[in-house]
């Protein structure tokens, strides 16, 4: 009967003690997002090249908008692929 | 008023030594000639590209930061678009981050190994470049800048 006496959860409980997501760029201070260091913009997009919603990154808005336009100009000078597949 | 931009262009890789610093030397030029002042000239030499344009999957990359009278750009990138040894170009209007962020990269400032490169900054523009030929490509002014 010991089993029963353990306290049970339906879901784990380290769920809900996620640690909150920031934004890198207002901690770290970056101002600007260089379009020209592909490598900086791929913790940005996924193995397949699309660029990453802020609900996983957890960028601010302001920061998110010039992720995206950073990583759609490297886009268009070739030195991020449109589509590829697995780029990670 | 000037306003700061930053233009990206890639060249076809078919181009000999000679007709590349021939066409940086042009291009650098007819910026001068829209009015504009040549900030920094970056040649990054032949690199590969993410996909291939026109069937070409490598290029000669040529950044140049200027700042020029705001009509320029348009008049610019009708010389790009008329000149079929360019694959692609971007231009870039920087705002006032963007200005600091270039000037402190030159200085080596930014980047892996910042610490390490802080003695020594004039390895760090002469390492984007490749062959020991395009060493000739820097300005004169700019190596006195950084020397």
């Amino acid at each position: 009967m010991s089993a029963n006496k353990e306290i049970r959860f339906l879901t784990s409980p380290k769920l809900g003690r996620n640690v909150k997501k920031y934004c890198r760029f207002k901690r770290s201070g970056i101002r600007y997002i260089d379009y020209k260091n592909p490598d900086f913009l791929m913790k940005f997009i996924n193995d397949q090249g699309k660029i990453l919603p802020r609900r996983l990154t957890g960028n601010s808005l302001k920061y998110q908008r010039r992720v995206a336009q950073a990583i759609k100009r490297a886009r268009h000078i070739a030195l991020l692929p449109y589509v590829a597949d697995n780029l990670k | 008023m000037l306003k700061s931009y930053e233009c990206v262009l890639i060249f076809t890789p078919v181009l000999t030594k000679e007709e590349v610093e021939k066409v940086v030397g042009d291009y650098q030029e007819l910026i001068k000639a829209q009015g504009g002042e040549i900030v920094h000239t970056d040649f990054w030499g032949i690199k590969q590209l993410a996909y291939p344009i026109r069937k070409k999957t490598t290029g000669f990359y040529l950044v140049i930061e200027y700042s020029a009278p705001a009509e320029s750009t348009a008049k610019l990138e009708v010389y790009y678009k008329r000149d079929e040894r360019i694959l692609r170009f971007l231009t870039t209007q920087l705002d006032k981050f963007a200005v600091e962020y270039n000037e402190r990269k030159r200085k080596g400032l930014i980047g892996k190994g910042v610490k390490h490169k802080h003695g020594q900054s004039g390895a760090v523009s002469s390492s984007l470049i490749d062959d020991d030929d395009f060493d000739s490509l820097i300005p004169d002014d700019l190596q006195n800048m950084e020397g």
